[in-house]
């Protein structure tokens, strides 16, 4: 397969009018670009009320991802950087409203007026940078902060991402945290080459039941629960200290690592992993003779 | 671009404290019927800064709008017609929009807003 191609050219260049006629006339590009959509709708777990919400769509290019969101009732104002796409979006009609601007610049919306945002294939751009006045960590900053601005209270943001290797996710997820976002990343397909998607869940406001990360696909499209999950506050760790009993300096961890109830639960534990492990018996954890 | 999508639009630019609303200089505008919906219309009235859409629509001629508005205004038919052709059927398809603060210039054309910033702006 070609280069990714973050890596030939920036955006608004190798979008160009070509490359912009050629990925709107693939069916296949049309097809995942569709499925993509109605996914990232999917997650975005607007209310059921028939409600048309107003949706951003960011890197919107030709229009493919905003004609599911049209498709559902909704109205959307569309970003790209790539004058030739929005013209493709133009031609095949797009119900909405388009912006030609570079996210990395700062989205430039009204604070708490969007009630939710996808963005397909289009956030990885930020990664790399396209001229010497770039700093892509900048750029994710002003992206993820000007999105946390004008979402709407409990509103979310899905993105759907290719990032190129894992320092690349860090730095979105990252920039994301810093931000203000509370979410996770679903994976559908992990263990699929071809058929693998990443999609940032992110949620406004404090992350609740309502917000947790929902179940990612499997690769028989039975569920698959390999997400990681990020969330604002870090595990709470509280040390109580008093004069008296203050822990002494190489205080050491009272860890039982041994007895049945430990084997167990990490039997518990391997077996939740999907590893296979040997069943319960009578036999298991009993006390052996000293010199086995 | 219609004045819906006006109303959210803010001046991005680096230094500016209050970039909204952006002006409107008309080259060209067009009006594009639409199916109303009134729950979408009822949800983006609180969102909507009302004395800016009343001023963008009047400059592309229409002044219909009334300058002051309440909750209880949503019950009328009459009202909703015309929030609904101001929000959603007016659009900008070809001029500028102004930043309030620096007057930088912002080209719109075919209806899509330039909003790339140059490099000392960021």
């Amino acid at each position: 397969m070609a280069s990714r191609p973050e890596l030939q050219a920036p955006p608004e260049i190798f979008y160009n009018d070509d490359e912009a006629r050629k990925y709107t006339s693939s069916s296949r590009i049309i097809d995942i670009q569709a499925k993509l959509s109605e996914r990232a709708l999917e997650l975005l777990a607007l209310p059921d009320d028939d409600v048309p919400r107003l949706l951003l769509d960011i890197g919107c290019g030709s229009g493919l991802s905003g004609e599911t969101l049209t498709e559902h009732g909704h109205h959307w104002i569309g970003l790209d950087i790539s004058g030739s796409m929005l013209n493709v979006a133009l031609e095949r009609e797009a119900e909405g409203d388009l912006i030609l601007g570079d996210m990395g610049q700062g989205l430039g919306v009204r604070p708490g007026v969007i009630d939710g945002a996808i963005s397909i294939s289009a956030v990885q751009w930020l990664c790399n940078a396209d001229r010497s006045s770039h700093e892509p960590r900048l750029r994710l900053k002003a992206f993820f902060g000007s999105l946390y601005r004008c979402l709407a209270r409990g509103a979310r943001a899905v993105l759907q991402v290719y990032p190129e290797n894992l320092a690349q996710r860090e730095l979105i997820l990252g920039s994301a945290m810093r931000a203000g976002f509370s979410g996770g990343v679903v994976v559908d397909f992990p263990h699929s080459t071809k058929t693998r998607k990443e999609f940032l869940v992110l949620t406004c406001g404090s992350a609740s039941l309502s917000s947790a990360t929902p179940q990612a696909k499997g690769e028989d499209g039975e569920s698959c629960s390999d997400d990681e999950e990020i969330s604002g506050d870090e595990e709470n760790q509280s040390v109580l200290v008093s004069d008296r009993h203050r822990p002494r300096k190489k205080h050491k961890l009272n860890k039982n690592v041994k007895g049945k109830e430990w084997v167990m639960e990490k039997k518990e534990k391997m077996r939740r992993k999907g590893n296979t492990v040997p069943a319960d018996s009578k036999y298991t954890a009993r006390k052996r003779k000293t010199r086995f | 671009m219609r004045l819906l999508t006006h109303n959210m639009l803010s001046s991005n630019i680096k230094g500016v404290t209050n970039g909204f609303p952006l002006g409107i200089e008309v080259e060209k505008m067009e009006e594009k019927e639409v199916e109303m919906n009134t729950d979408f219309l009822r949800n983006m009235f609180a969102k909507v800064e009302w004395k800016a859409l009343v001023e963008a629509a009047k400059t592309l001629g229409y002044t219909e709008l009334p300058d002051n508005v309440e909750p209880s205004m949503l019950e009328s038919d009459e009202f909703m017609r015309r929030f609904h052709h101001a929000l959603l059927e007016l659009h900008l398809e070809e001029g500028v929009l102004v930043c309030p603060e620096t007057g930088r210039k912002f080209p719109v054309n075919k209806g899509i807003p330039n909003m790339l910033l140059h490099e000392d702006e960021v």
